[in-house]
């Protein structure tokens, strides 16, 4: 797991009223995780620097790659442009660099965030490319809530932009996909897979590139990063936080973000600790995993029939929105295994108390 | 941050719309992804999608009696099993898992001396009452039996006595310890020994000087979270004390499915996913006495309404809140638990998929004398082949198994030939917030710690073998 860099040699200056890593611009924050005193311009060397140490350890990119970095137009992902183009210049990384932003369909939110990443384009000079659920499903986030309800738009969405984004990775050609998701998030992940059981996930979401079998590779180099509310003033990007999701309040994620906010407040390194413990569980080889194959109706990875993307499609196309949300009897084996496994209770439950013989 | 939404299903309530996530949709029962329901069962006569609701509000198992929702409504919010079960099937359900989980592990066999943990709580109450009931019935089979072949497990209880980290006025601490000595001398025949244990005879025996050393080992602690697990560790080693000097050979605890689900949580949270799996298992072979969790399926809920239920009484001895780390642990899983009554289930079930380590089962004992008449009564349902080698060491603090290499750990370096050691002996999780920084405390430090800890670390790599 990367660290940051610290520079040891640097004398603790008395007060704390001077960067301690140079020394002579005045402090101007307290990094989280040495909790030392750092001017602004420091803080985004060290930072800069700590990023480059990740791509280069972690073997990320190769040359000559054409790379499509996932862009919200929220912090993460313009923190992630600013810092590739700046780092692929500064070390000749030699990588082709390209936006990708995706349009759900969201009247008021998207189109603030589609203005950001259209000033990312001109500010980094990266080639922009939009791709909307509108013209990929056929459905926009707004048509889908209206059929719906605010229940469980979280999870159409999340399928269909995870879809999207490699969908729009396709018609780029590129040769990995790069997303902005910083420690926080992968450590809610962790967090969240434990909290539904989903064991599967939670041996690869540690990891920090996914689907190399898959069509697109994807890397989150900033999953051990947690620094970017420091980051925000300087970047301009809009009041784009959770909250202003406005299709999210109900979403599960909720839950395990707040405790982690709380959880960071109390020992910022716990979000690490987390995401090193996600790296550190064994997963026992006798745990069913689901096969990786493909769907049938449109070629998408898939471990089931038919693609989650394509299930709930179905279901909004015949009107019928709960088709794919939550369990369905009899359609996948590996819910069967999960019902076994709830603790002998069923057992318990017919058989006559006291043939159990000590 | 609200849970409930404001659009909720109605109409078609075929389950607690409280809990479930998604509303139920016709006949499919499809549920959210988070939400474990447990499917009806036809055969008991609840229509199918009825889910935690009883209409007719007759249990679900023996349909004579009414549900503890109908007789007890001060003791059944939140639905559950109370709401589906009479007071009686609630109560045999309960002891049912109980019994499952010994007989299914092995837990107690007829040659052995458990001893009880004893909070005053309710999951170490009903812990300590389930025990005594299964010790009765063994005692009256012996009675009628003709060979008389299995003699019956002894039992005895412990309490271990915090005053000196968390002072009491003697007045209510002689108090609570009557009541416990009651509690325990009405669960006879057979009688049990009841031993107080102060937590500062993990030291030698000289009272006074185990006190002052015991302070000031936990002052030495600065972090809450730390200093709350470093107790939890003494706890242990002052069971496994007493446990070994009075001849017992297996130690009791009442730990729960909720507990588990809380450590699940502080162990992820720590950095210790690595050795979590060793935690959460129904028996802990690392010890010299193991330590077994009958209770490890029931839900502390259901436990506490198994206690009122059953009039048992339980003592309020000093428990102390959980505070940090732990405390907004405790706070989160019992907002999830709320909203979604399967949660602690859930996080429990995840974490017993890791992989164990191979002290999950007691080790097999090879000599004869009636061991061959109680192995033929035990079933063994769960006893795989080892699934990974030992682990070379543990942290002599924690007893976690340390993931090889060790001792690399991110903070600093630290020169000193002591220190290093120490670091590779230690868990990163201990490191961080049990070990003082500066190597003068830490040498303080260590110095104070009970011998018990220091040499284990030592016997664990030659003796320790599964």
């Amino acid at each position: 797991m990367a660290s940051e860099v610290v520079d040891a040699t640097a004398p603790k200056p008395r007060g704390g009223r001077f960067c301690t890593v140079c020394n002579e611009r005045r402090a101007a924050l307290k990094r989280p995780k040495t909790l030392e005193q750092i001017c602004k311009e420091c803080f985004y060397a060290v930072f800069e620097d700590e990023i480059h140490r990740v791509i280069v350890d972690n073997h990320l990119f190769k040359p000559g790659e054409r790379i499509a970095i996932g862009a919200s137009g929220g912090k993460d992902s313009t923190v992630l442009a600013y810092v590739l183009s700046e780092l692929n210049i500064r070390h000749g990384y030699g990588l082709d660099l390209f936006l990708l932003s995706i349009d759900e369909g969201i009247t008021g939110y998207r189109d603030d965030s589609l203005e950001t990443v259209k000033r990312n384009e001109i500010q980094y000079g990266l080639p922009l490319q939009v791709v909307s659920y509108k013209e990929l499903y056929g459905w926009t986030m707004d048509e889908i809530v209206k059929l719906i309800g605010l229940k469980n738009n979280c999870t159409f969405c999340g399928v269909f932009r995870r879809q999207a984004l490699d969908r729009g990775a396709a018609l780029l050609k590129v040769d990995k996909l790069v997303t902005g998701h910083n420690a926080d998030d992968i450590a809610e992940t962790v967090l969240l897979n434990i909290l539904r059981g989903d064991i599967a996930r939670l041996s690869r979401c540690t990891s920090i590139t996914t689907g190399e079998d898959g069509p697109i590779p994807r890397c989150k180099p900033f999953k051990c990063s947690s620094v970017f509310n420091l980051l925000i003033d300087s970047f301009e990007v809009g009041p784009l936080t959770c909250s202003s999701r406005i299709y999210s309040p109900n979403a599960y994620r909720g839950f395990a973000r707040e405790f982690i906010k709380d959880l960071e407040r109390i020992r910022p390194r716990a979000i690490l600790d987390i995401i090193k413990s996600g790296e550190d569980f064994r997963i026992s080889t006798s745990t069913k995993m689901p096969e990786q194959g493909n769907c049938e109706r449109c070629g998408y990875i898939s471990s089931q029939k038919w693609c989650k993307a394509c299930v709930l499609l179905e279901g909004l196309n015949r009107g019928l929105p709960k088709l794919g949300i939550g369990r369905t009897r009899g359609l996948n084996n590996e819910r069967n295994k999960d019902m076994k496994a709830t603790n002998g209770t069923k057992a318990l439950q017919s058989k006559q108390c006291g043939t159990l013989d000590f | 941050m609200t849970v409930k939404s404001e659009e909720k299903k109605t109409g078609k309530m075929a389950c607690n719309s409280a809990t479930c996530q998604s509303g139920c949709y016709g006949d499919e029962h499809s549920v959210d992804e988070d939400y474990q329901k447990r499917p009806p069962q036809p055969e008991d006569g609840v229509p199918p999608g009825g889910g935690n609701f009883n209409s007719d509000g007759l249990c679900i198992k023996c349909k004579v009696n009414e549900t503890i929702a109908t007789t007890h409504p001060a003791v059944s919010d939140g639905g559950g099993d109370r709401g589906r079960f009479c007071a009686d099937c609630f109560q045999s359900n309960l002891f049912g898992k109980f019994r499952f989980a010994v007989t299914s592990n092995a837990m107690i066999s007829s040659s052995d001396n458990v001893l009880v943990a004893f909070s005053g709580g309710p999951s170490s109450r009903l812990a300590l009452q389930f025990v005594h009931e299964m010790q009765q019935k063994a005692q009256k089979n012996l009675d009628a039996s003709r060979d008389r072949l299995l003699p019956v497990f002894g039992v005895g209880v412990a309490y271990i006595d915090e005053s000196t980290i968390y002072p009491a006025s003697s007045h209510d601490f002689d108090g609570t310890i009557n009541q416990m000595e009651l509690i325990v001398a009405s669960l006879a025949p057979p009688a049990k020994q009841f031993f107080v244990v102060p937590t500062q005879s993990i030291y030698s025996h000289d009272f006074a000087a185990g006190k002052d050393r015991l302070t000031e080992l936990v002052g030495a602690v600065s972090d809450i979270t730390g200093k709350e697990d470093l107790l939890v560790h003494l706890r242990m080693r002052s069971l496994q004390k007493v446990a070994l000097e009075n001849g017992y050979t297996k130690v009791v605890l009442g730990t729960c499915t909720s507990r588990i689900a809380c450590h699940v949580l502080e162990a992820t949270v720590k950095g210790q996913g690595f050795s979590l799996a060793a935690d959460i298992q129904y028996v802990d072979a690392r010890w010299k006495i193991p330590v077994v969790l009958p209770l490890r399926d029931c839900l502390s809920e259901d436990l506490n309404v198994c206690c009122i239920l059953d009039s048992l009484k339980t003592v309020e001895a000093f428990q102390q809140p959980r505070s940090g780390i732990n405390g907004l642990i405790s706070s989160f899983v019992k907002l999830l638990q709320e909203e979604n009554p399967s949660r602690e289930s859930t996080i429990v079930r995840t974490a017993g998929k890791l992989t164990p380590f191979c002290f999950k089962r007691i080790p097999e004992v090879g000599d004869s004398n009636g061991h061959l008449a109680s192995k033929r009564r035990q079933k063994k349902y769960n006893l795989k082949p080892s699934e990974s080698l030992p682990p070379e060491s543990y942290c002599l603090i924690c007893n976690s198994p340390l993931k090889k290499p060790n001792g690399t750990s991110s903070n600093c370096f630290r020169d000193g030939e002591t220190s290093s050691e120490i670091y590779a002996s230690t868990c990163s999780s201990c490191q961080y917030q049990i070990l003082p920084k500066d190597p003068t405390s830490l040498e303080n430090f260590l110095l104070l710690l009970p011998q018990s800890m220091t040499t284990m670390a030592k016997e664990a790599v030659t003796t320790k073998s599964c």
